[in-house]
């Protein structure tokens, strides 16, 4: 095999699991050592960076970096990269001398955000220090998008979302609020330069055609419409008895809102195998610790109705098979039918996105799904002057990955606006740098400890099931953080190898914990390496790093895969032929001035 | 700061018959410097080991003093051991060998440890057959007192500082084979492929097994004009076979060419198969193995692998037709059996 590309910025970033698993590329490792270091102000602003709403994500991340995370690979649990950063949120000084500061000078272009949510705000922060005038626009009567009207107040305190939004509308950004946009076209007829859509996907979906549906319309709510009406006030309670149809986070959040707007007997009844349901494990956790059963395996048959009112719903038991191809179908066991009583339905079974406000004759291209036509790296639509992110793109996904996408297209905006080819979008700010500072001592906590998982403390369930906008997670204690923050492993920090200066002694394959080093003889392709290794490297989504030809040519492998970062390679090393290298990798955004102002 | 290994392993770790993992066969960190060449014995004992599916407490580290000698602190920790008196190893390990004969008595000395202050207590060990295995890890060089000469050094061998060594080597293979040696192997401690077949061998013989292997001193004798470096080792080493240990459960396959392989059936069941390098030479020939060595001298070349074996072994024990009991599993009455056995005793000498 040929030796690894190593100054291919990817090749370590991919290293970094975390970060590489974060849609935004958050740079978690080097926000976690500032947390472990007590620099909360700091690691708020890596990721105020990166992703914007810290203290948001911090409660509410769907986190798709925890299950990539290395020390899930060696132990049980991997490190609870989403709530430290909510420790960096809860403990931080005064950050607002930190943030770009207008009034900025205008560079004359101008910019319109239909939808406010953390798309669209990622668009505005990026935007708005580099001189654009912005306009954004929502039908709510404030900033946050489905962040404010989906995320109830339990999960996500009204003052963590307003901080971060207000940290957004303060840059100068025009807003047009409780104003909805009837129509893209009037839009276009203004003089922007650009229009972003971050409409979102806010169409719940309903059971048309389950019998009873209509007579009991009554009490029957749809998921998403419900949960806005309850953050804005106009719903307040609820009756005694609940089904909630669904398995997803917004069933999730739909059976827990009920409890608490008077839902005593909530219950939720879910098609799938509980093991299968799209809602997070932490959710289903959550909600079945507030005396909320979960029953799977029950599809929806009818409602059943009462004299004009709705009585209950009666469901088919089911359960999961599978063909080879491993595709699921649900069939029926047999047996009568079930029956539980309900005051209300709330249906919490998916959303889709509508664009019934966007003209087909304006340049903008559907697919046969009524989706538009995105590009995946510029986010351009049809017309080159539209854009699209977050979930308005290709459907429901989190808040995460509308602000990746926001950055992206904030990129493309400004290169559009400067009249530059949307394509050629600069490479990630990288850097690499030796933590040596003596034989035992790396500029990072290189020993690897052994402490598993602390859990978040919750407030007590008497309070929080009272009162809807009590905050059920109470966070880390800055004591807690510190030692949930040393379970980090450094991935970011580099396991760096120099091949001219190897002398073959093999001390770091000797040491290394977890036999990640291996000399040997080079193969042809990587297959056969991988197999030839002191322990095979079997996991193929992790990557090989295969050195030049040495002196007695063989070459030096490492799999990537289970290594500790501590450093123990390095220390053996006589010659220093490794070395422990601090990686850092921040994805380009049209303004990274919060970024530099810092440093 | 790292001084602790981190507790975490590979999670595939393979496990032995015995059900443990590599990692049950590890010592504490080492503390020798970066690169030393013991380390990697040490970790080739490790692997020996976990191979042989030894039981941790049926074995007993033995060593004298010296950066070698710390080593068995680097390896099975679930051992027995004991860390004696500068070149005392020998008369410990027979004590202790005599009292218990059931346990696997594993030495580590160095070179200044056998060829210098414990040369006496050495050629005894040799020429008793003590069942043992008796690892000298050879770096030319007292490593734990600043890098002194050795008796071990070469002659005309330049040290860290310069100086070329006036003197005759002791070359302990020779002796070792002189003596009555019934193991004599060599090996070098960047060839864990050929180190940990000869010392699963040198384990399952029954009589002493010496295996002399050259082991870099990376901070006082790994320079130019030294004979002991890794580079020099490594551009003079000649094997005379490439070896495999195969433990007496397992069946012989044998895919080397026809004629080059020579097998060895050990007393316990277990076969080393050797494919030899050089027809000049015969293992079960004292002979040859010595005429080998001094060849390979005269060519400046470092003869490695197995040298001379003699699966006739008669251990100490055998020779001396000990009981089959371990004296330590013996009570009072059996060891002390009383002034009528004494005088019995007495009175056939008379
Ligand atoms: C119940 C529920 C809970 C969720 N919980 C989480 C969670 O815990 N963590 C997580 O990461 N994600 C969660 N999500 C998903 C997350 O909220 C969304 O993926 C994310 O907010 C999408 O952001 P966006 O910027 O694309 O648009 P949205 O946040 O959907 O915002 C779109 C905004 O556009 C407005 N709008 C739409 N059309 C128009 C128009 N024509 N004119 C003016 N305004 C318009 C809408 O009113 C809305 O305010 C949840 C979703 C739901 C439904
Ligand atoms: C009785 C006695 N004399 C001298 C010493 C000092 N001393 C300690 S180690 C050593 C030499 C060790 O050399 P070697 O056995 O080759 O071990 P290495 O450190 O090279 O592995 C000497 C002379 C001692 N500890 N005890
Ligand atoms: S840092 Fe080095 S010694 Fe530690 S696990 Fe990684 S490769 Fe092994
Ligand atoms: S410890 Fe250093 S010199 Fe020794 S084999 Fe490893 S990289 Fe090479
Ligand atoms: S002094 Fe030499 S023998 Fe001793 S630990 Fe250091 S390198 Fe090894
Ligand atoms: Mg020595």
């Amino acid at each position: 095999m040929k030796p690894t590309d190593i100054k291919d910025p990817e090749y370590f970033h991919k290293v970094v699991d975390c970060q590489y698993a974060c849609p935004a590329h958050t740079p978690v490792p080097e926000y976690i050592r500032l947390i472990a270091e007590g620099k909360y102000t700091e690691a708020y602003m890596i990721n105020w960076d990166s992703n914007v709403f810290p203290g948001i994500l911090g409660r509410t991340c769907d986190r798709p970096c925890e299950p990539a995370c290395r020390r899930g690979r060696v132990e049980e649990e991997p490190v609870a990269i989403c709530r430290l950063k909510r420790v960096a949120a809860d403990n931080k000084d005064d950050v607002k001398h930190l943030m770009p500061k207008g009034p900025f000078k205008q560079n004359g272009k101008k910019i319109a955000l239909i939808g406010a949510g953390p798309a669209s705000l990622t668009v505005a922060r990026d935007l708005a220090p580099l001189g654009y005038e912005i306009h954004l626009y929502d039908e709510q009567k404030a900033g946050g998008g489905f962040m404010r009207s989906q995320i109830p107040s339990f999960r996500l305190p009204e003052t963590v979302l307003d901080e971060e939004v207000n940290y957004i509308l303060d840059l100068g950004i025009h807003s047009h609020f409780n104003h909805y946009v009837e129509s893209l076209k009037e839009v276009l007829a203004k003089d922007y330069d650009a229009v972003f859509v971050g409409t979102g996907a806010p169409r719940g979906r309903d059971l048309p055609d389950t019998p009873g549906r209509q007579e009991a319309a009554a009490n029957i709510h749809i998921g998403i419409n419900w949960l806005g009406s309850v953050a804005f006030e106009h719903t307040k309670k609820i009756g005694k008895n609940v089904i909630v149809l669904g398995g997803g986070n917004t069933a999730m959040d739909c059976c827990r809102t009920a409890r608490r707007l008077g839902g005593e007997n909530v219950k939720v009844v879910v098609r799938s195998p509980f093991t299968e349901m799209k809602a997070s494990p932490w959710e289903k956790e959550d909600a079945q610790h507030e005396d909320i059963p979960i029953i799977d395996n029950h599809v929806p048959k009818s409602f059943v109705v009462e004299n004009g009112k709705l009585k209950g719903m009666t469901f088919e038991k089911v359960k999961a098979e599978y063909d080879e191809s491993g595709k699921r179908k649900l069939v029926p066991v047999g047996g009568d039918d079930v029956f539980f009583e309900a005051d209300d339905v709330l249906v919490a079974i998916g959303q889709e996105n509508s664009f019934p406000w966007i003209e087909r004759d304006c340049g903008i291209e559907f697919d046969k799904w009524e989706m538009p036509i995105v590009n995946e790296t510029t986010f351009v639509s049809t017309n080159p002057k539209v854009f699209f992110g977050g979930d308005s793109a290709w459907g429901p996904k989190n808040v995460i990955t509308a602000v990746a996408h926001g950055h992206q297209a904030a990129v493309s905006i400004d290169l559009l606006c400067k009249g530059e080819d949307l394509n050629k979008r600069l490479d990630p700010m990288v850097n690499l740098i030796s933590q040596k500072m003596g034989i035992h001592e790396w500029g990072y906590d290189s020993a690897v400890v052994n402490d598993e998982r602390y859990v978040v403390p919750q407030a007590d369930k008497k309070v929080t099931l009272n009162n809807r906008k009590k905050e059920v997670e109470l966070g880390f204690d800055p004591l807690t953080g510190f030692k949930e923050a040393e379970r980090c492993l450094n991935c970011d920090v580099q396991t760096v190898f120099t091949e001219n200066k190897c002398i073959e002694c093999d001390a770091c394959m000797d040491i290394c914990p977890t036999a990640c080093i291996t000399f040997t003889e080079n193969a042809e392709n990587e297959t056969d390496l991988r197999a030839m290794l002191k322990m095979p490297a079997n996991n193929k989504t992790q990557d090989i790093y295969v050195s030049d030809v040495l002196a007695t040519k063989r070459v030096m492998v490492k799999d990537e895969d289970l290594c500790l970062h501590c450093g123990l390679c390095a220390e053996r090393c006589p010659t220093a032929a490794w070395d422990m290298q601090k990686f850092f990798y921040n994805v380009t955004k049209a303004d990274n001035s919060c970024y530099h102002h810092q440093k | 700061m790292t001084y602790i290994r981190p507790k975490f392993r590979h999670p595939q770790l393979p496990k032995n018959n015995l059900g443990y993992t590599l990692a049950y066969y590890e010592g504490a960190l080492s503390t020798l410097c970066a690169g030393c060449g013991h380390d990697s014995i040490s970790a080739g004992v490790v692997q020996a080991c976990y191979d042989l599916n030894i039981e941790p407490h049926k074995l007993a580290k033995l060593s004298g003093i010296g950066c070698s000698s710390k080593t068995p602190a680097y390896f099975l920790s679930n051992s027995h051991g004991f860390n004696s008196v500068h070149g005392r190893m020998p008369s410990v390990a027979t004590g202790a060998n005599l009292a218990n004969r059931d346990l696997i008595y594993f030495g580590v000395s160095g070179d200044g440890d056998t060829a210098s202050i414990g040369m006496g207590q050495f050629v005894h060990a040799v020429r008793r057959n003590l069942n043992m295995v008796y690892i000298v890890m050879n770096n030319g060089c007292y490593g734990l007192t600043k890098g002194q000469d050795s008796a071990t050094a070469d002659y005309g061998s330049k040290n860290k500082s310069g100086n070329v060594n006036l003197f005759e080597s002791i070359d302990l293979a020779s002796l070792a084979i002189e003596l009555g040696a019934t193991f004599v192997a060599q090996s070098f401690s960047g060839d864990k492929a050929q180190m940990v077949p000869l010392m699963k061998a040198a384990i399952s013989h029954p009589g002493f097994a010496f295996i002399n292997i050259i082991s870099p001193c990376v901070t006082f004798n790994n320079n130019m004009g030294s004979t002991k470096s890794y580079d020099f080792v490594r551009e003079h080493v000649e094997a005379t076979s490439t070896i495999d240990f195969v433990p007496t459960m397992k069946e012989i396959s044998v895919d080397y060419k026809e004629g080059t392989v020579k097998q060895v059936k050990m007393h316990d069941g277990s076969v080393i198969s050797l494919q030899k390098l050089s027809d000049a030479w015969d293992p079960l020939d004292r002979q040859s193995a010595m005429n080998a060595i001094i060849n390979a001298k005269a060519k400046q070349e470092i003869l490695t692998g197995l040298l001379y074996l003699n699966p006739d072994s008669q251990d100490l024990h055998s020779l001396l037709q000990t009981s089959d009991k371990p004296l330590n599993e013996m009570g009072e009455k059996e060891l002390c059996p009383g002034n009528d056995a004494l005088t019995e005793i007495n009175a056939g000498l008379r």
